[in-house]
């Protein structure tokens, strides 16, 4: 089959590799029809994921059909079109028993710290992921769910990571009516945010970030007050001015490890890989929350130490909700919400690239060229 | 009798109980915004609260153990090889070497396991680099970085005001400048073997 493999930081290309096979007895193999690429996919690119080896195919969030089942699966049947959480998860040990499905136990021998996910480096688990003709699918009876026949691939295809992970950062934000919300980032994930936050209750939502096709996006998708980083030398005090002197009531952090905005902050982490993450918007969002307020982590970073301004966190009295999206816990009511047109997917999809010119939508993607927001990949 | 300091004395919140007013009441944003106020109760919310024993779970209270067919490395924090785990990328070569030590003897809390797993990653795409230049599909850094799509992605535009402009040339570095010391390197070796001769 064809596939997208790494090669080393900044090179990725397409490669013939086996097709994967069915490994476990509840295991399918799924045919992608519709593939993303996600901005944490670009820490991977990057080199600063570790244990990320040469060779492995990327891809997180991915549709398609069932192609082959295990003997033991009972949910889904060959020529099922389905949709595929991020997470990798059993749905029978302690934490999937609690639905923290993204921090399943049973999956991951590389780590205890964090759950299984496809195509996201060996840290993660070890498992190729869907930018490619054929995945494997463990726990096919736990984790992916047919599509909704009313639901097109662009839209199931977000269900599986970006929409999902959007809305449930607004949800870990704890927002109630009136509060005045700040998201950093204009991502696929701070938009969802931003718009998911309205329908918690928000009284106002500002998004930041310093690409103005982005915030335009939010503006518009979003329905957001924005604030670009680059036009204020200090968009904390803008953000405060904004709030009339009190801080945001949330803040959603949708940015992550490569954030940037402070140089030694970007360099010392998404360049010369001596920090997890570059925490420069966890900072600001510590800094721009009022005082007892929340800030919700949606951003990834590595499992290496960054340097986050805790003591200000602390002195504040701030409560930190994190964790990786369990995805197919939102799916019922966000189908509500897509159904309603509450929330429209695929209204943030910018660029459509075949598997073929992958190294292309990789670049296009990291260097933020075109207006890219959201580039998706259909393989042959 | 009122002093300038008075006048100045702020009406709301921060320096008084008050909340600053709402720029809109929720009627207005109710209109302006599809769906506003759908998710207001908590209860409608997925993930409220946040751990839950009443939703659907597996049929089995252990899943069947996939079959092992080589050594798999874990984390030291796991009491047991997970029931289930990915098998692409096997441990192989000196990066492999390096990983297996890693695991074997740093837990995840140190940083040593995690700065070791990094080198490694080195390790293995500069061998895969060298690797590929004996094969019938040696890496090419020009259609691999995908640098070619510049040309016709507004590369100017795109980059037009953006503050991230300032370190960018450290991603040509980090991408060209293995290349480049690599190539020195074989310069110098030509050299020196030409100089005995």
């Amino acid at each position: 089959m064809r596939a997208m493999v790494y090669r080393g930081p900044y090179k990725v290309r397409v490669e013939e590799k086996d097709e994967p096979r069915v490994e476990h007895p509840n295991d399918a193999v799924v045919r992608v029809t519709c593939a993303a690429i996600c901005g944490s996919d670009l820490h991977l690119y990057h080199g600063m994921m570790p244990d990320t080896r040469v060779g492995h195919t990327f891809g997180h969030e991915f549709v398609g059909v069932v192609e082959q089942v295990g003997p033991s699966v009972e949910n889904l049947r060959v020529g099922d079109r389905v949709m595929v959480p991020f997470n990798i998860f059993c749905g029978s040990c302690f934490f999937c028993a609690r639905g923290l499905y993204s921090n399943c136990h049973n999956v991951n021998p590389n780590a205890t710290a964090v759950g299984g996910i496809y195509g996201y480096s060996h840290t993660t688990g070890g498992y190729d992921g869907g930018q490619a003709q054929y995945v494997r699918v463990p726990f096919a009876d736990v984790g992916p769910s047919p599509v909704p026949d009313w639901l097109p691939d662009e839209d199931a295809v977000l269900m599986t990571d970006a929409l999902a992970t959007g809305y449930f950062g607004a949800q870990l934000a704890d927002i109630a009516e009136g509060d005045t919300v700040v998201v950093l980032g204009a991502g696929p994930v701070g938009l969802f945010a931003a718009r998911s936050a309205w329908l918690m209750g928000a009284g106002r939502v500002i998004v930041v970030d310093q690409l103005e096709h982005r915030l335009a996006k939010a503006r518009e998708f979003a329905y957001a007050e924005t604030r670009s980083y680059a036009e204020h030398d200090d968009i904390v005090v803008e953000l405060k001015k904004a709030t009339d002197g009190l801080g945001a009531d949330r803040v959603i952090e949708a940015v992550g490890a490569e954030a940037d905005g402070n140089l030694v902050q970007h360099v010392t982490a998404a360049k010369l890989k001596l920090q997890g993450g570059s925490p420069v918007a966890l900072n600001w969002a510590i800094d721009a929350v009022r005082k007892g307020g929340t800030v919700s982590v949606m951003g990834a970073y590595g499992p290496l130490f960054s340097a986050v301004k805790f003591g200000d966190a602390m002195n504040k009295g701030l409560t930190i909700r994190t964790n990786q999206a369990p995805v197919k816990r939102q799916w019922p009511r966000l189908l509500e919400h897509v159904r309603n047109g509450y929330l429209t997917p695929s209204d943030i999809v910018t660029h459509r690239f075949p598997l073929e010119h992958i190294a292309e939508a990789y670049h296009v993607m990291s260097a933020k060229l075109d207006g890219c927001i959201k580039p998706l990949v259909v393989p042959a | 009798m009122t002093t300038p300091a008075d006048d100045a004395t702020p009406t709301h919140a921060p320096y008084t109980a008050d909340r600053p007013p709402l720029r809109e009441t929720p009627d207005q944003l109710r209109a302006r915004i599809p769906g506003w106020g759908a998710d207001l109760d908590p209860a409608d919310r997925p993930s409220y609260p946040r751990e839950r024993t009443d939703l659907p779970r597996a049929r089995w209270n252990f899943p069947e153990r996939q079959e092992q067919t080589s050594p798999r490395e874990r984390s030291l924090e796991h009491l047991e090889l997970t029931p289930v785990f990915g098998t692409a990328q096997p441990l192989t070569g000196v990066a492999g070497a390096i990983r297996r030590y890693s695991y074997e003897r740093f837990s995840e809390g140190r940083a040593a396991h995690w700065l070791l797993l990094i080198a490694a990653d080195r390790v293995e795409s500069t061998a895969a680099h060298w690797r590929s230049l004996a094969s019938t599909r040696p890496d090419d850094p020009l259609t691999e970085t995908g640098v070619l799509s510049e040309a016709h992605r507004h590369p100017v535009a795109s980059r037009r005001g953006r503050v991230d402009v300032r370190h960018q040339p450290l991603d040509v570095l980090v991408v060209a400048g293995p290349w480049v010391a690599a190539g020195l390197a074989a310069a110098v070796a030509v050299r020196a073997v030409v100089r005995r001769r």
